[in-house]
C-alpha cells in the first residue's frame, strides 16, 4: 500500500533500487509481510500447475485424432428460445471479474481500518465466488444431462469432456476453497479480531488486515487464471 | 579444544554487549555500524506438552529431525529392496520368493523411494528445516506452523507408499517412471491398487513440499538477522534455496501428471492413453499422448536432479572450506554456478527421451543445454579443488567424505557427457552405464555429501562428537564397495547387458557378465551392511560419545553460535546475532585465532587481511 519506511535504508525506484534491495541485509522485498511474500511466491508455483494443466490440453487437442467439438455450439444457451453461444459463460466471467472488484475495495477499506465497508465487501466477494461455483455447478450438470462424460462425448473427441471436466474442476476447486475462506475472513472482519488482536485457531498467532490482502492476491489470481481458461477453452 | 570453547564464548558474550551498546546510541562505531532492525522480533508458538514438542511439534529443528528420521526409514527400505535385486541378479534363483514381478516392483519402489522420499526429503526437508533458520540468523522458519503440516502432509504420503506394499497385487511394477500406457494396464504389477497409491502419494507429497518450500524460501529472503547480505549466506544455504526454487516450479509438473494419470486409471479418461489392442481386442481407451507423460515427467524429472545436487554442492563447499581451513574459491562464482545450474536445469528434460521417438532436431537442442551445463558444474570442481590447494586440511571423517563426493561426482559427470550425446546414447540407452552414471552423480555423491553432513552437524544436533575410527571404517567400506559396484557396471553396460531385466537367461553377454554381476551383488551386500556402522556410531555416541561443546570445528557460521548446544526453540536467547561478513574467514593472515566468526565486528579484526564482504 502506501511506501513503507525502513530505518537506517534508503528505498530508491527502479532498477538501482531494486538491486540494492536484493543486496542489502535482512529482506530481499522491503516491508512486504511475510505471508504477502508467501502467497505471490505460491501463486508462482500454482501458476506453473495451471500452465501444465493448459498446455496438456493443447497437446491433447493437437494431437486427437477425432474432431474436436465446436465450443460455440457446446456452450450455447437457449435463451428466448434463440441458442446465444457462451451466454451463461459470459455471465459467469462478468460475476467473477466484479468479485474481483469488491476484493479489490476491500483491502482498500481494511487498511483504512474501516471494519464495515472491508467486512460487506468481503461478504460480498465471497457471495460472487459462491455465484460462479453454482454456476459452474449448473453448467457442469447440462452437460452431463447431454452425454458429456469425462471418457466420452457425444460432440467428438473424448479428450473433450476428459480436459474440460479436469481443468474446470480443478479451478473450480481453488475458487471453492477461495470462498471457504472469505467467509471466514468476513466473520473475522465482523468480530474485530484483526483490531483487538485475537489469536487464530490453528496458528494460535496474531492476525492483521493484511490478511485481507492476503486473500486478495490469491482471489485475483483465481480470476486471472479464469480468463486464461475462458480464452483457451471457449473462445479456442 | 576446552580452552578455545571457553575462548569464544567470552568473546561472543563481548560482542553482544558492544552491539547492545552501538544500538543504544552511547558509543557509536562507524566501523562496526549495522543498520537497525527492520523485522519485528517473532512471535513464537511455545510448546507446552509432550505431543506438542516432539509430534506436531513447530520448531524447525524438531520437524528437521523428524524429516531425516522418516526420510532415513524409507532410504533403509530402499537399501533393503536393493540388497534384493542384488541378490537376484548375481545369484538367480536362490531367493525362492523372487518373481519376475517381484523383481520389477522392487526396482520400482527403490527409485522411487531414493529419489523423491529419501534424498529429496533428507536434504530440503532434513537439512533445509534445520539449518536455514539457523545459518540465517532466525528464529525459526517464518510461518511454523505450515512447517509443521508440511512434514505430517510428508509423513502421511510415505504411509501410502508403504501402505501400496500391502494391498492386493502389490506395489507398482511399471519403472520409476511411471510410464503410461503400461504403468495402468492389466499385465503390469501393480496396476490396480499400487499405482493408485503411488500416484496419491506422490500427490501428497507435492503437497507437503510445497508448504515447507514456501517456509524454505521466505525465511532466506525476508527473515534474514542484521548484517546478514545474500552474498554473505553460506552456501549451504544457497544450495538449498536455489533446489527449494526448482522444486516450486518443477513439483507442478509431477503434480499434474499424476492427477492426470489417476484420471485415466480411476475414470477411464485417455489423456496417456493411445488406442490400444490387446490380444485381438480394442481397449476402451484411445486418442492419448503417452509422450505427454513423458515430457511432464521429465520436465519435474530433470529439475529433480539438480533439487538432489544443488544441496549437496552447497554443504560440500562448506564442508570442505571448515576443514581445508581456508576460505571456499571463488565465492560468487559458486554462487551463480548454483543459480545458473538451477534455471539451465529446465531446459534439458528431453535428453531423457532421446530414444522416445521425439523429432531428431529436439534432441540437437537438448543436447546442446545439456552439455552447457558441464561448464558451471565444471567451475565448481574447479573451486572445490582450489579450495583444498594449500589449504590447512585436516583429514578426518568428513573431509574424506568431501574428497570422496569430488572424485565420485566427477566419474558421475564424465559419464554424463557421453549420455549427453544423442548419437552416443542411443546405442547406451536402457543398459547398466546409464544405471552406473546416474548412482555415481545422483546416488553415490550426494550420499556421500549426507554422510560428511552427518559426522560435521551431528555434534550441533546431539552435542557429541561421532567416533571417528568407526567413520573412517565406514567411509572406506562405503567408498571403495561403491566402485565396486558401479565400476563394473560401466563395463555391463558396454558390452549391452540391458537394465530392468528380472534374469538374463543363456544371453551372449553374460559368457562374460557373470562373474562381474556376482562381484557387485556381494559389493552391494557390502555396502549395504557398512551403512549401520553409522547407526551404531550414533547409538553408541547418544550413550557414551565426547561431549562437543561449542563450536567444535572452529567453524565460523551462525550455527556454531546459538545460545545452547543443541539449540533450544528460538536458537539464540535474548538476542539475535548481528552478522560482520561471509562465512569464510579462515586462515586470514595476521589474525589471532585461523578463524573468524561472522558475528566478529571489524574493529576486533582492523588489522588483519580480511576481505571486505
Amino acid at each position: 500500500m502506501s511506501d513503507p519506511k525502513i530505518e537506517g535504508f534508503e528505498l530508491k525506484p527502479g532498477f538501482k533500487g531494486m538491486a540494492e534491495d536484493t543486496a542489502s541485509d535482512q529482506t530481499m522485498f522491503k516491508g512486504v509481510h511475510w505471508g504477502k511474500a508467501m502467497m505471490w511466491i505460491f501463486l508462482l508455483s500454482d501458476t506453473f500447475v495451471f500452465s501444465c494443466f493448459l498446455i496438456s490440453y493443447m497437446k491433447g487437442r493437437a494431437s486427437t485424432p477425432v474432431e474436436w467439438p465446436n465450443p460455440s455450439e457446446v456452450f450455447a444457451l437457449n435463451a428466448f428460445g434463440v441458442p446465444v453461444p457462451l451466454l451463461l459463460i459470459a455471465i459467469m466471467t462478468f460475476v467473477l471479474i466484479t468479485s474481483s472488484g469488491t476484493m479489490a475495495l476491500a483491502v482498500k477499506y481494511g487498511y483504512e481500518k474501516n471494519k464495515k465497508m472491508c467486512g460487506w465487501l468481503v461478504l460480498a466477494t465471497a457471495i460472487g465466488g459462491l455465484t460462479f461455483v453454482g454456476m459452474q455447478v449448473f453448467e457442469w450438470s447440462k452437460l452431463i444431462h447431454e452425454g458429456v462424460r469425462p471418457w466420452e462425448n457425444p460432440f467428438g473427441a473424448a479428450q473433450f469432456g476428459s480436459f474440460f471436466f479436469m481443468i474446470t474442476g480443478f479451478h473450480g476447486f481453488h475458487v471453492s476453497i477461495g470462498v471457504i475462506f472469505l467467509f471466514i475472513y468476513a466473520y473475522k472482519v465482523f468480530a474485530g479480531h484483526y483490531e483487538s488482536g485475537k489469536k487464530g485457531w490453528f496458528t494460535k498467532l496474531k492476525g492483521d488486515y493484511v490478511e485481507i490482502e492476503i486473500l486478495g492476491l490469491y482471489w485475483h489470481f483465481v480470476d486471472l487464471v479464469w480468463v486464461f481458461i475462458f480464452a483457451f477453452f471457449y473462445l479456442w | 579444544m576446552s580452552e578455545e570453547y571457553d575462548n569464544n564464548k567470552t568473546s561472543y558474550q563481548a560482542q553482544s554487549s558492544e552491539v547492545l551498546g552501538g544500538a543504544s546510541g552511547t558509543t557509536p562505531s562507524d566501523m562496526d555500524y549495522v543498520r537497525p532492525a527492520e523485522i519485528p522480533e517473532q512471535e513464537l508458538y511455545h510448546a507446552h506438552s509432550f505431543i506438542e514438542k516432539w509430534v506436531f511439534c513447530q520448531d524447525a529443528k524438531v520437524i528437521g529431525v523428524q524429516y531425516f528420521l522418516t526420510a532415513v526409514f524409507t532410504g533403509v527400505v530402499g537399501l533393503i529392496l536393493s540388497w534384493l535385486m542384488r541378490l537376484q541378479l548375481g545369484f538367480p534363483g536362490l531367493a525362492g520368493f523372487m518373481t519376475a514381478e517381484h523383481y520389477y516392483q522392487f526396482v520400482t519402489m527403490h527409485g522411487m523411494i531414493m529419489v523423491v522420499y529419501f534424498l529429496t526429503a533428507l536434504f530440503l526437508g532434513g537439512f533445509g528445516n534445520y539449518l536455514i533458520p539457523l545459518m540465517v540468523g532466525a528464529r525459526d522458519m517464518v510461518f511454523p506452523y505450515v512447517n509443521m503440516l508440511s512434514f505430517w502432509m510428508f509423513f502421511v504420503a510415505v504411509a501410502v507408499l508403504m501402505a501400496s506394499f500391502f494391498v492386493p497385487g502389490g506395489p507398482t511394477g511399471s519403472g520409476w517412471t511411471l510410464y503410461p500406457p503400461q504403468a495402468i494396464l492389466e499385465g503390469t504389477p501393480g496396476s490396480g491398487a499400487g499405482i493408485l497409491l503411488m500416484l496419491i502419494s506422490l500427490s501428497l507429497f507435492v503437497i507437503g513440499f510445497t508448504m515447507g518450500g514456501l517456509n524454505y524460501l521466505i525465511t532466506v529472503l525476508q527473515a534474514r538477522t542484521r548484517g546478514m547480505t545474500l552474498m554473505r549466506l553460506p552456501l549451504t544455504i544457497w544450495g538449498i534455496f536455489t533446489a527449494t526454487v526448482l522444486a516450486m516450479l518443477a513439483f507442478p509438473a509431477l503434480l499434474v501428471s499424476s492427477i492426470m494419470m489417476t484420471l485415466d486409471k480411476v475414470l477411464g479418461t485417455s489423456f496417456f492413453m493411445p488406442t490400444i489392442i490387446k490380444a485381438g481386442e480394442v481397449l476402451e481407451y484411445g486418442g492419448g499422448s503417452p509422450i505427454l507423460f513423458q515430457h511432464l515427467f521429465w520436465f519435474f524429472g530433470h529439475p529433480e536432479v539438480y533439487i538432489v545436487a544443488l544441496p549437496a554442492f552447497g554443504i560440500v563447499s562448506d564442508l570442505i572450506s571448515v576443514h581445508a581451513r581456508k576460505n571456499i574459491f571463488g565465492y560468487r562464482m559458486m554462487v551463480w554456478a548454483i543459480v545458473g545450474i538451477g534455471a539451465l536445469s529446465f531446459f534439458v528434460w528431453a535428453h531423457h527421451m532421446y530414444v522416445s521417438g521425439m523429432n531428431p532436431w529436439f534432441g540437437f537442442f537438448f543436447a546442446t543445454t545439456t552439455l552447457i551445463i558441464a561448464v558451471p558444474t565444471a567451475m565448481k570442481v574447479y573451486n572445490w579443488i582450489l579450495t583444498l590447494w594449500r589449504g590447512n586440511i585436516r583429514i578426518n571423517t568428513v573431509m574424506l567424505w568431501c574428497l570422496g563426493f569430488i572424485v565420485t561426482f566427477v566419474n558421475g559427470g564424465i559419464t554424463g557427457i557421453f549420455l549427453g550425446n544423442v548419437s552416443v546414447d542411443v546405442p547406451l540407452s536402457d543398459t547398466y552405464f546409464v544405471v552406473a552414471h546416474f548412482h555415481m552423480v545422483m546416488g553415490i555423491a550426494p550420499l556421500m555429501v549426507i554422510m560428511g553432513a552427518i559426522y560435521h552437524w551431528f555434534p550441533l544436533v546431539a552435542g557429541r562428537m561421532l567416533d571417528e575410527k568407526l567413520g573412517k571404517w565406514h567411509f572406506w567400506a562405503t567408498f571403495l564397495g561403491a566402485y565396486s559396484i558401479y565400476f563394473p557396471m560401466h563395463y555391463l553396460g558396454f558390452i549391452g547387458v540391458p537394465r530392468r531385466y528380472f534374469e538374463m537367461y543363456d544371453s551372449p553377454y553374460m559368457t562374460s557378465g557373470v562373474g562381474l554381476n556376482e562381484f557387485i551383488s556381494l559389493a552391494a551386500f557390502l555396502v549395504g551392511a557398512a551403512q549401520f556402522i553409522l547407526i551404531y556410531n550414533i547409538i553408541k555416541t547418544l550413550k557414551t560419545g565426547k561431549p562437543a561443546g561449542k563450536n567444535p570445528w572452529q567453524a565460523n557460521s551462525l550455527e556454531w553460535f546459538t545460545s545452547t548446544v543443541p539449540p533450544e526453540h528460538g536458537n539464540f536467547g535474548d538476542r539475535l546475532p548481528v552478522v560482520h561478513r561471509w562465512a569464510y574467514d579462515y586462515s586470514v593472515p595476521g589474525a589471532k585465532e585461523d578463524f573468524i566468526p561472522q558475528t566478529t565486528p571489524p574493529s576486533e579484526v582492523a588489522n588483519t587481511e580480511v576481505e571486505k564482504t
